[in-house]
């Protein structure tokens, strides 16, 4: 099943999108529907509005697929990304504020194959489940709350230079650990 | 503690898109002039992109792949097959324009007369052959301002390092490329400012910088606002916004070979 869904890469397929090609697009849809989709209900917590997202995504590399640029990191983890920033964007009720053109993810996990997506999701869970739980928690809070670093220190009651040197220390320890 | 590890933290905050206020706006002001604090950005935004894998859930409903679809046949597009774009937002966006002006004359075409269609393949053409030297251009600046490039200064032996700069200018672009080393730090609020010196006339501010901690510097400067036939450039000493008309004595001047 993997080297069937494997054979065309996230490249080729995204060179087609930008010829065109609605199937290309569909191979994509289905290979990250569910990463997209999990995020946008993991921000949202609303799956009408986590489908919104879905939509708006996938429309968003139908309409500019020149946008990702395959040499700066994986479509995969860029269309998540982007999942964030929108749902972020519609949790705040504020207009869209990311220009998908300013996101760069330069991440090289290979999630092209379901098994690729499952492994790279269980090493993130992995590693998250063995942070300190108060870093855990800073790092999420900004990251699946998009709250800034004085609503984290507000909400929690911890100093702001606490909660900053727990987000950055969180980031590295996933660079550390995750990234060849 | 250095200007870097004062803004480790904001940088991660900024990565997350969760600075705000005077913070953010003192970071995006360093990062103008901080190619390693940009880089540091690059890999904390790789970072944070991780934790989205950590998402999971139940596969979205069947319904909304059949939105999807419906939603790309009712977008049609040409097709706007291209060589993808390293990220340099002007020059993006001027491919963009490019990319939308191609598909603006492709509906013009293919709506007033289908015989027309020789003269939408010579202008594609155009526009491909542009995308490439553009692309050509990217390169070659990025190859110039990459924070990772090597310099190196090869001198004879127990010489004193000298300042040394070589500017590479073509008129008929009005484009200029200046690249030095061994430049001395300045004095707070001072800069150093390239100068074209036409054979008649006054001299023309060519570029405002500040050389990076191991004296180098490399100034792309593909906007010049007008043609000037020289081959003589000058440094001066400026305040750091710099100036119009040299307010100081050349330090370095240099003629074409």
């Amino acid at each position: 099943m993997d080297s069937v869904e494997k054979r065309i890469s996230d490249k080729e397929l995204v060179s087609r999108v930008r010829a065109g090609d609605q199937d290309a697009m569909g191979a994509l849809y289905d290979r990250y529907s569910r990463l997209v989709y999990a995020v946008g209900l993991r921000v949202l917590g609303d799956s009408a509005a986590a489908e919104d997202v879905l939509q708006e995504v996938f429309m968003q590399l139908w309409r500019n697929p020149t946008r990702f640029d395959a040499s700066r990191g994986s479509l995969g983890v860029w269309v998540a990304v982007i999942a964030r920033n929108r749902a972020i964007d519609a949790l705040r009720k504020r207009r869209y504020e990311s220009d998908i053109e300013d996101i760069v993810v330069s991440v090289e996990p290979d999630l092209a194959s379901e098994a690729d997506r499952s492994r790279a999701a269980k090493n993130v869970r992995d590693l998250l489940n063995g942070m300190h739980p108060a870093q855990r928690q800073a790092v999420e809070m900004a990251f699946f709350e998009g709250l800034t670093h004085t609503e984290i220190a507000a909400k929690i009651g911890e100093p702001l230079g606490t909660i900053k040197t727990r987000i950055r220390a969180g980031l590295l320890a996933l660079r550390k650990a995750l990234k060849p | 503690m250095n200007v870097h590890s004062r803004f480790a933290e904001d940088l991660a905050l900024y990565a997350l898109g969760t600075l705000e206020g005077n913070e953010q706006a003192e970071l995006e002001e360093h990062l103008k002039d901080c190619g390693e604090c940009r880089y540091e950005l690059e890999q904390l935004r790789g970072d944070a992109a991780l934790l989205a894998l950590s998402a999971s859930g139940s596969a979205p409903p069947e319904r909304a792949r059949g939105r999807l679809m419906n939603a790309l046949t009712r977008e049609p597009r040409i097709s706007l097959e291209q060589p993808s774009m390293r990220r340099i937002s002007w020059w993006s966006q001027m491919g963009w324009v490019a990319a939308a002006a191609a598909v603006v004359i492709a509906a013009i075409v293919w709506r007033t007369d289908a015989g027309l269609s020789s003269r939408m393949a010579t202008l594609q053409k155009e526009f491909n052959e542009q995308q490439t030297e553009l692309q050509r251009a990217q390169e070659v600046t990025a190859t110039l301002t990459a924070t990772d490039a090597v310099r190196v200064t090869i001198i004879p032996p127990r010489t004193t390092p000298q300042p040394q700069g070589r500017a590479i200018y073509v008129p008929s672009r009005s484009s200029l490329i200046f690249l030095a080393n061994n430049m001395p730090a300045l004095p707070a609020q001072r800069a150093y400012e390239l100068w074209l010196i036409p054979s008649s006339g006054s001299a023309i501010p060519a570029g405002v910088f500040k050389p990076d901690a191991r004296g180098n510097v490399t100034l792309v400067n593909l906007r010049l606002p007008q043609r000037v036939g020289t081959e003589t450039f000058a440094i001066t000493v400026e305040p750091e916004t710099g100036s119009q008309l040299p307010t100081s004595r050349p330090i370095m001047l240099g003629t074409g070979e």
